[in-house]
């Protein structure tokens, strides 16, 4: 009897792997099919293209290189430079300024404290879209439209990075740390700079990717302040291509761009994948 | 808290000024270019305010004339504004339900000990690729291949499932079901792992309670799991739903801004950016801000407490 419904169990157990298995393969290859169509025709001609679906590479991956990162009328290369520089400064920024306002409120007792805290909690949510229209008039107002400020400056006040940052540095910093390196003399600053920030290192890392990738991939707002060709951004260059006759296009260039717009960011992530799913988790709600 | 409070004060010196010297720059920042924007938007949307051609009108105060511009049917009886707010409701469920549902079965797959998976950083690194991915880039991919002369539809004609070509972007549920397609695959990894460190926050020994009492994996699941999930689920999909107003990218790009067909396809942020582009519509825009703005605070006001009860634990 007993050894019946062990068997049974197993059996089920077996059943519920396959199920298990084959949901995830599914999804998986869901998540790469597009990807993988996308590299494959970044190898063929236009006239390949044309000629018929395939599953196989073509040689024509080099030519098509060339042919977009030469292009006239989209300049990739000049893109891509103007979208890291952007999202390089953004990055930095936010992150060493999230961390100095959540050491300022974890360490320090002050009286707004508790309104300051409270303040970023309310308003970590808002997107950032409702804002939009007054902004715009702001950089219009102090004609800052066509330059790079607007859309790094921003960055020093980042409600959720701030509120990663503050649970990181909850679980992490020992207050006797801070207190010993006032006693050694050195000063608040110093001692958030040489001793604060490096124990915070693993929390600015992986907040400086996220940062990285969202400013690299941020379309709403650069679309509406850029126009000069020279400092256009990757996303704008690839809402262009969309708006463009599309009939006339090789595509096989078409499949070219698209892959150089979100190759940087696929490198770093195959790279540093499981620092970055570890990321996910950290700042976010605990039961 | 108290404990830190008083070691500062027993030695005599104040740190105070640098805790507010520390935040200064993140409060200035976020005056000039959040607070004072937002302020400017709501003003501006009692303002006629926008260019016509080369002609700048206003700004003239208008009271509450650009809401009710809002809420006034156009010449076919459609009020834009309901219109484009249902497309976005649409467009988000019809991504959002089988994110979470996905999500909580992954999740579970993940977390079961019995079912033991292997290479779940594989799945879990290949999962949430596509959140990391360009939005706009991943919807110009989705254009290309879905194309009348794109891959999907040489592969469909080539095996003989249709004759002709089959004109995707042209057909009010194919767009759909394209956007809430991407919209799922960028979110659903995420989710997955958000949802899974829910469940390894549950005390494991009421897993192994619940067994010993017999219940199967389904009970387990609906008994247990799902209960003691339930805040952070809650908190998933709240915030899912502040994401989902803010669709813009994926839908812009794949539709050209146009929300095709029949405007089936756009969303209320694209409808801003509309009135953000040549017009310069400030007063139109502005009224739509404010109405995003209400429905987004009113969901994040959930958030902030579900947050800040966490917090005085």
């Amino acid at each position: 009897m007993k050894n019946a419904e062990n068997t049974r169990g197993r059996i089920l157990m077996i059943i519920a792997r396959v199920v298990a298995y084959t949901i995830l393969i599914f999804l998986a290859a869901l998540c790469l099919f597009s990807f993988y169509m996308l590299i494959i025709n970044a190898t063929r001609s236009n006239a390949q293209l044309q000629a018929g679906f395939t599953l196989l590479p073509k040689n024509n991956f080099f030519v098509n290189l060339k042919n977009a990162w030469k292009d006239q009328s989209i300049n990739i290369p000049r893109g891509m430079l103007n979208s890291f520089f952007i999202a390089i400064c953004s990055a930095v920024l936010t992150t060493y300024f999230s961390a100095l306002t959540a050491y300022g409120i974890h360490v320090y007792n002050f009286r707004l404290k508790k309104a300051a805290f409270l303040f970023i909690m309310a308003v970590m949510m808002i997107p950032p879209q409702v804002s939009a229209v007054g902004f715009i008039q702001l950089v219009y107002k102090f004609h800052l439209t066509n330059n790079y400020i607007p859309l790094i400056l921003p960055s020093i006040a980042a409600p959720v990075v701030f509120f990663y940052m503050k649970q990181y540095l909850e679980s992490v910093l020992p207050m006797e740390m801070v207190e010993a390196a006032r006693v050694d003399g050195s000063n608040e600053f110093r001692t958030f700079n040489t001793i604060v920030l490096p124990i915070m290192k693993p929390a600015i890392a992986v907040q400086m990717i996220f940062s990285f990738v969202a400013s690299w991939n941020n379309y709403f707002i650069p679309a509406l302040l850029l126009d000069k060709a020279e400092l256009k951004t990757v996303p704008i260059m690839i809402a262009q291509l969309r708006s463009a006759d599309y009939s006339k296009f090789d595509m096989g260039k078409v499949y070219m761009f698209i892959l150089l717009a979100i190759l940087p960011v696929l490198v770093v992530y195959i790279i540093l994948s499981k620092a970055i799913i570890k990321g996910v988790t950290a700042g976010s709600v605990k039961g | 808290m108290g404990k830190r409070l008083n070691s500062s004060r027993g030695k005599g010196v104040s740190y105070a000024k640098w805790g507010y010297i520390f935040i200064l720059p993140f409060f200035i920042t976020y005056i000039i270019f959040t607070l004072t924007p937002q302020i400017m938007t709501f003003y501006n949307s009692f303002f006629e305010n926008y260019r016509s051609g080369l002609k700048q009108i206003g700004p003239n105060f208008v009271g509450l004339k650009n809401y009710v511009a809002l809420f006034t049917p156009d010449k076919t009886g459609t009020v834009g504004m309901l219109k484009y707010f249902g497309n976005t409701l649409i467009l988000w469920i019809m991504g959002a339900v089988p994110q979470i549902v996905v999500a909580l079965l992954l999740a579970v797959f993940f977390t079961s000990y019995r079912l033991n998976i292997k290479g779940q950083q594989f799945f879990k690194t290949v999962i949430y690729m596509p959140n990391l991915i360009m939005a706009a880039a991943f919807s110009m991919l989705f254009f290309t291949l879905f194309s009348t002369v794109g891959p999907v539809n040489q592969l469909l004609i080539a095996h003989g499932v249709v004759q002709e070509s089959i004109n995707f972007l042209g057909i009010k549920i194919s767009v759909r079901l394209l956007i809430s397609l991407m919209n799922f695959l960028m979110w659903f990894g995420n989710t997955t792992i958000l949802l899974m460190a829910g469940i390894q926050g549950i005390d494991q020994n009421m897993f192994e309670a619940a067994e010993i009492d017999g219940a199967n994996s389904l009970q387990v699941f609906f008994r247990v799991t799902l209960p003691l999930l339930a805040p952070i689920l809650v908190y998933t999909i709240i915030t899912a739903m502040i994401g989902g107003l803010q669709m813009f990218d994926v839908p812009q790009v794949l539709t050209n801004g146009k929300g095709t067909p029949d405007r089936a396809s756009m969303t209320m942020v694209m409808y801003l950016n509309n009135y953000l582009g040549t017009s310069k519509n400030y007063g139109m825009a502005g009224a739509i801000s404010v109405i995003l703005f209400i429905v987004s605070a009113g969901l994040s006001g959930f958030v902030y407490n579900s947050l800040s009860k966490q917090y005085r634990k």
